[in-house]
């Protein structure tokens, strides 16, 4: 989408990039997932809150809050000799917020990964790409012990999830199983109509 | 002891940038960089941080790992490469958002590489 190197330059060798976001509670299986499918050990990232949008200082409104970095994973696939796909998780507590925005601008679909048991974790994650309407998401069961515990169709009842967005299970401890996920999201990302936006 | 220490360390990192907060590259975290050329020797002028990326470069890096490996903030390290990228030294390559219909050729070949992958 942009470059800075003239055509007349042979310079690196031509790469794209992508990347998805793997949302959900805290807990439900993002790292999990992350490290089943990635060709690299799962970083961990301290992402500062010194992060470039932000007004500086913003803890001063909240002189009590002294933690200032957030941890964010990520893995990678190398799915061409020259396209490579970054699976981006999402910190799971709501009050990073901010932080969201910026991991998941440019994504091109995200999954969320649901705990059956522990259904209530993933309403902030849910509301927050249904309010963002612009990256398409899946919802991911995690059933870690084998069990769900509730048919998918009540799931999607319990937690309002549209009729066509696409809820599958998995085992996130699994990475075929977590790779056909990662499969569903692009099949469900291409069937979408694309809306050209600014990123 | 260990609590003063960590204080002082996370109050610079923007004197790295001048101050500046914003990088003029669109440089996502997943944006990946390498250098203009692989054989080039690091610039001399360099700030030792940038002296690093440019090194780190030398093989295509996301911004992601870049800010990871060199343990320095995300939003400092987007700075650093948008200057190196001003003076040519780092090339950055294009992202796949997947907004635009134009992009579904690639997404198409992003899937096809997750069935090789994932049978």
């Amino acid at each position: 989408m942009d470059s800075n190197v003239s055509s007349s330059n042979p310079g690196p060798a031509p790469l794209v990039s992508t990347k998805i976001v793997i949302a959900g509670g805290f807990g439900a299986g993002k790292t999990t997932l992350v490290g089943s499918v990635s060709e690299i050990p799962p970083v961990t990232t301290e992402a500062v809150m010194t992060e470039a949008s932000r007004e500086h200082d913003d803890t001063s409104a909240t002189p009590d809050k002294v933690t200032t970095t957030v941890a964010m994973d990520f893995g990678r696939l190398t799915l061409e000799q020259e396209l490579v796909m970054y699976m981006f998780g999402t910190p799971g507590q709501a009050r990073f917020w901010f932080m969201w925005d910026d991991i998941v601008r440019g994504a091109v679909g995200a999954v969320i990964v649901v705990d059956s048991r522990r259904l209530a974790d993933c309403f902030d994650a849910i509301d927050y790409f249904e309010k963002n309407q612009t990256i398409p998401y899946i919802v991911a069961l995690n059933r870690f012990d084998g069990e769900l515990g509730y048919t998918v169709e009540e799931i999607r009842e319990a937690l309002e999830i549209a009729p066509d967005i696409p809820i599958v299970d998995f085992d996130a401890r699994d990475r075929r199983s977590s790779g056909q996920v990662l499969r569903r999201l692009l099949e469900y990302t291409l069937s979408r109509p694309k809306t050209p936006q600014l990123v | 002891m260990s609590i003063r220490r960590r204080r002082g360390a996370r109050i610079r990192p923007y004197t790295f940038t001048g101050g500046r907060t914003r990088s003029r590259h669109p440089l996502m975290v997943q944006t990946l960089v390498s250098t203009a050329d692989t054989n080039a020797a690091v610039p001399e002028n360099l700030l030792p941080e940038s002296r690093n990326i440019f090194e780190l470069c030398r093989e295509a890096r996301s911004v992601a790992e870049i800010a990871a490996e060199l343990k320095i903030p995300m939003g400092v390290t987007q700075v650093l490469l948008s200057d190196l990228a001003d003076q040519g030294l780092v090339y950055i390559h294009p992202t796949i958002t997947g907004h635009s219909p134009s992009e579904n050729q690639v997404l198409e070949r992003a899937l096809r590489g997750l069935e090789r992958l994932f049978q």
